[in-house]
């Protein structure tokens, strides 16, 4: 039987401002047959989305592909031409991206997008396409399948549109599909939904999938094979039960070792720090939300509703939570971004005023908050030297030379190289940005950090090496963390106690040393669902119990 | 992408990658600006001179570009009129758009009240149709150069600031933004170091537009009697006062239509293709 698809001697370049090439991809070669997926795993910038978007014949604005073959189905996806390759598109090769909410147009309805791709191949009658979309959401899983493709984009959430976006990928019937890390943004309970849909489609469809990760625990439910890139290069290729228990390569041992981030070292410290001295933080019964003010004074919406917790100096607090249960408005309202309408603040002994312009700037400088999205949290029209040099001159007054060598050592402190002082955000890596994004936070040289989902957009190894970060810098300048995400096993390896928050409420409190186990149904339903190493997990998950009792 | 051989050199020593049509554009501005700037002294002969006796005369050896419709030397006219078109017309727009673009910045920063009055307030100046707004102050005031440029800055502030606020909004969502709040920073950092380097492409596209429009305005004022007072002319009046010649194929007419063309097309294909400086990884 020959391979649905053969990837020979792949090489991909990129041409810089300066007329220098850089080699994004050294020489790959894979065969996938059909029904099977092969998942690309790897760092940001390994080159797994470039080497995936070639099964598309398609290369990055300023790239090309510079050598080998890409055949798909027997066609040569390099030495077609555009036009082509346009044909397809769609039908025999699909792609499901990252962000589904950023790829749906907000101003058409969600049954028009899917079916698309049968309107530009003329491949069927629009009712027939609505009947096949209407088969695939129900395929899916997806609530209201006859109903939801009348809505607009805003109007589903986000696990619900990713799997539009994969109906939309599948309509055209293709024979290879390749999701792009489709899961990365969706909070773990959402991702355990969706991964069983897309598992359950393309197995019944003998389809090919290429899917690209840097979960490894995810890719170990769906995939077959994995492929480990780094650098534009193949490091190993294998089955996954191989590639779990028996790697060869020591960047895959490097990989599966960062799933397991170690939560010693910090235990005893933090210990002897908690028992002595005053809160750092302090909250009590905190309230805050969106929208004008109703009769009673409070607003419209109320996201965090009467939360009270305590930081002491040098210990870390997680809050987690799925999305939407108010744990960034938590963060927002402390950092003062979002004026809390009940409740009160100290920090450091004194009491803080609820919206960040009434604070003082020593305050404002002590607490510090890093946002999830270094894409959108560092100006894309400077360069890292004056982002990073702007919180010295504000706060220090450092100038000129002294300025200089601080920003040197910020760099050195979160491991960047210094020749990357002079480029712009966009011109760097995911890992690489949210770095720049903690380095601007410590140049305020704060007391507390705030880091709302700081580890959330990047992959395993990257975020892995954020949170050794992290604890060292704690060891080195006493920090504390409020910790907030959804990726339990992040917060397991750095908090000292944990808050879970479910529709605006603290529902428990626990303490990973003590090895307490949630009480809670929905801390149960959040815990049994971060994924584990292990290929039989989603199979022989049960989630049911824990979310009917939640309902 | 590769650089043209010509400006290859040019690019290694600047460290900017510079566009042939950059190039010429900015050439053609600067020859304008020159001229502009030395008119008295290159004339040939006083621009309100009559030196020839036919009117419409063609280009000939000594009047090389020819006589307008009193036989007075096109060259001359068009060498001063550069001053006023080139002189009132930038001064005009770089108020215009400075006044226009920190007004929208802050107020898309500060929203609320400020945005509220600063809005209602150019909006109802934008309500006034501009000819008539020029003529009620020219009638007031009388003509000069000063009145003339702020007259023309003012007409042009109220959609410099709608567009200005519009970019300055969507970016003033952005994270960055509210990184530099919490952080304390002023009003003048934030719009100044944040927001503007973000909008600036499209601010200096509609910068190239608003001049464009101020010339044809100043043109229109110039035609009404109320723009710059005879003998001087600036390009757009010479352009209407020779339009009789059209007929006859004049040059007195063509001219000046020539001379606003190069300038108003130099100036746009300049802001489209300012030097870039080049970004390499490499680099350190």
């Amino acid at each position: 039987m020959t391979n649905l698809v053969e990837i020979r001697d792949l090489t991909v370049e990129a041409t810089t401002d300066s007329g220098r090439r850089v080699e994004i991809l050294k020489g790959v070669t894979l065969d996938i047959a059909a029904g099977e997926t092969v998942a690309f795993i790897g760092e940001s910038g390994s080159g797994k989305t470039t080497a995936a978007m070639t099964l598309l014949g398609y290369a990055r604005p300023g790239c090309r592909i510079s050598g080998g073959a890409v055949r798909v189905d027997g066609h040569d996806m390099v030495a077609l031409s555009e036009k082509e390759r346009a044909a397809l598109r769609g039908t025999t090769v699909a792609y499901v991206p990252q962000s589904a909410a950023a790829a749906f147009n907000p101003a058409t309805t969600i049954m028009d997008q899917v079916i698309e791709v049968t309107r530009i191949h003329r491949l069927m009658e629009p009712d027939e396409a609505r009947r096949r979309a209407v088969a695939l959401f129900r395929a899916l899983s997806l609530p209201d399948p006859d109903g939801i493709g009348d809505r607009y984009p805003h109007q589903v959430s986000g696990g619900q549109l990713q799997r539009l976006a994969a109906a939309m990928a599948l309509i055209g019937d293709p024979k290879v599909v390749i999701f792009d890390e489709p899961t990365t943004a969706l909070d773990v309970t959402t991702q355990v939904e969706v991964l069983r849909a897309f598992k359950a489609v393309t197995a019944k469809r003998q389809i090919a999938c290429v899917y690209v990760s840097h979960d490894l625990a995810v890719v170990a439910q769906i995939a077959d094979r994995i492929l480990v890139l780094r650098h534009g290069a193949v490091q190993e290729i294998g089955s996954v039960d191989d590639i779990l228990h028996r790697p060869t390569h020591p960047y895959t041992k490097e990989l599966l070792h960062a799933f397991h981030p170690d939560t010693g070292g910090r235990t005893g410290a933090a210990a002897a720090v908690a028992a002595s001295g005053a809160p750092l933080l302090s909250i009590d019964t905190l309230s805050a939300g969106y929208g004008p003010p109703q009769s009673n004074g409070q607003p419209l919406v109320l996201a965090v509703k009467e939360v009270s917790l305590r930081v002491k100096q040098g210990t870390n607090l997680g809050i987690i939570g799925e999305s939407g249960c108010g744990k960034s408005t938590l963060a927002r309202a402390i950092a003062g971004i979002l004026p809390a309408c009940g409740g009160g603040i100290q920090f450091d002994g004194r009491e803080l005023r609820h919206s960040a312009r009434q604070r003082g700037r020593d305050q404002l400088r002590d607490l510090q908050i890093v946002f999830q999205h270094a894409d959108t949290a560092l100006n894309p029209a400077k360069s890292i030297e004056d982002i990073l040099g702007r919180p010295l001159t504000f706060y220090h007054g450092l100038r000129g030379k002294e300025r200089d060598v601080r920003i040197d050592a910020l760099l050195d402190m979160v491991h960047l190289p210094r020749a990357l002082r002079h480029r712009r955000p966009a011109e760097l890596s995911g890992g690489q940005k949210q770095r720049v994004n903690f380095a601007r936070a410590l140049a305020a040289e704060p007391k507390l950090i705030l880091c709302d989902e700081i580890t959330s957009a990047l992959d395993t190894v990257v975020a892995a090496a954020i949170i050794d970060l992290l604890k060292e810098l704690q060891r080195e300048l006493g920090l504390s963390y409020v910790f907030i995400s959804h990726d339990l096993s992040v917060i397991e390896a750095i908090c000292d106690e944990i808050i879970v928050m479910y529709r605006g409420q603290m529902v428990e409190t626990i303490t990973p040393v003590a090895r307490q186990e949630p009480q809670h149904p929905y801390s149960r339903l959040l815990f049994s669902s971060v994924p584990k190493l292990d290929p039989t997990w989603l199979d022989t998950l049960n989630l049911d119990a824990d979310r009917m009792r939640l309902a | 992408m590769k650089t043209p051989s010509a400006t290859g050199s040019l690019a290694a020593w600047s460290g900017y990658r510079i566009n042939l049509v950059g190039l010429v554009s900015f050439s053609v501005i600067l020859l304008w600006a020159l001229v502009a700037l030395f008119a008295p002294w290159i004339t040939p002969y006083s621009v309100g001179a009559m030196v020839d006796a036919d009117y419409f005369g063609p280009m000939r050896p000594g009047l090389w570009l020819g006589s307008d419709y009193l036989g007075r030397d096109m060259l001359s006219r068009l060498i001063l009129g550069a001053r006023y078109t080139v002189g009132i017309s930038l001064a005009a727009v770089s108020i215009a758009c400075f006044t226009g673009v920190v007004l929208g910045m802050t107020s898309a920063v500060l929203r609320g009240a400020v945005d509220m009055v600063v809005s209602r307030l150019l909006d109802a100046l934008n309500s006034i149709p501009s000819k008539l707004f020029g003529l009620m102050v020219v009638a007031a005031v009388g003509s000069s150069i000063p009145v003339l440029i702020l007259t023309l800055s003012i007409i042009y502030t109220p959609g410099a600031y709608r567009f200005s606020r519009a970019l300055a909004v969507n970016i003033d969502t952005m994270d960055f933004i509210m990184v530099a709040r919490i952080r304390g920073e002023s009003l003048p950092y934030l719009i100044g170091s944040e927001i503007l380097p973000n909008i600036i492409g499209p601010v200096l596209a509609d910068l190239g537009l608003r001049f464009v429009f101020i010339v044809l305005l100043l043109s229109g004022l110039s035609f009404l009697g109320l723009g710059v007072q005879p003998p001087f002319a600036d390009w757009g009046a010479l352009v209407r006062e020779n339009i009789g010649g059209l007929p006859f194929a004049a040059p007195a007419v063509i001219v000046p239509s020539l001379a606003i063309a190069t300038l108003t097309i130099s100036v746009n294909l300049l802001i489209d293709n300012l030097p870039q400086k080049i970004r390499d990884r490499s680099a350190s």
